[in-house]
């Protein structure tokens, strides 16, 4: 089971990655963060089967983080909208010389 | 009783995959938002099974119930419900993210064969949330506190950010 769960983590990260890779939607993006600080949780759980049940505690801290990432990139998306009008990340171009 | 278990397991996994794909397929932020409700669902399904029922609770609790409300509601208050015509990269960029993706999928696959021990899995403890709460409030008791000090950090900067800019 343990080898199994670390695949499925595996799979749903790398899913993850290449959704930040492909899209330029930035909430699709940061919901493809979120897939991949879930992947990464289930990997802390399945470990935490294996050893000690330190993993469970560390995935509270994650999903704490997680909060906290999703709650500021939000508010960002939010001011970015309000300045630009988009959300698409190809067309904030301000920098591109 | 163990073939319903592992039945059960692989269900969960196969969800959790499947929904994902979809997810990320999406091009809506909406539909995408409720399949990745269901991939955390699958999640907690699947942390029940590995002996963590406190964690799945916390899953379907904070992700499924509060962070996936949150992103659904700046969809809505953006109003960005509509679909763009395409938000993909170009195509090199997605050859590129599919090289990427199989590297690193081969990777995790490879460590994950080699470095798994297979030994004969522990009996589930007694009391698993006891278990959880004495390590988090005795060993961890610092990171618990600096965690609390984060997501302060972060109601104030998102209501900093989010916030009308007032001309003075």
């Amino acid at each position: 089971m343990i080898a199994e769960a670390l695949i499925v983590s595996a799979i749903l990260f790398v899913i993850g990655v290449v959704g930040v890779l492909t899209r330029r939607n930035a909430i699709i993006l940061f919901m493809c963060a979120e897939l991949m600080l879930n992947a990464v949780n289930l990997s802390f759980v399945a470990l935490a089967k294996l050893h000690n049940v330190t993993g469970q505690v560390f995935v509270v801290m994650v999903m704490c983080i997680a909060a906290a990432e999703a709650a500021v990139g939000l508010a960002i998306v939010i001011s970015v909208f309000r300045h630009f009008g988009t959300v698409n990340l190809s067309e904030l171009r301000t920098l591109r010389g | 009783m163990n073939g319903f278990y592992e039945f059960q397991f692989y269900l969960f996994s196969l969800l959790a995959i499947a929904s994902a794909l979809l997810f990320v397929t999406r091009k809506n932020p909406v539909p995408a938002a409720l399949w990745l409700v269901n991939v955390m669902f699958a999640l907690a399904g699947l942390y029940v099974m590995l002996d963590a029922p406190f964690i799945g609770v916390i899953q379907v609790l904070v992700y499924a119930g509060a962070i996936m409300v949150v992103f659904v509601f700046v969809v809505m208050l953006l109003n960005l419900g509509r679909s763009e015509l395409t938000d993909l990269r170009s195509l090199g960029a997605r050859l590129g993210a599919g090289v990427v993706g199989l590297a690193l999928l081969a990777n995790l696959l490879v460590i994950t064969r080699q470095r798994v021990p297979r030994v004969a899995l522990a009996p589930p403890a007694d009391n698993e949330v006891e278990a959880v709460a004495a390590s988090l409030f005795t060993d961890y008791i610092v990171a618990f506190e600096l965690t609390s000090l984060v997501l302060l950090v972060a109601v104030i900067g998102s209501v900093l950010l989010a916030k009308k800019r007032v001309r003075a």
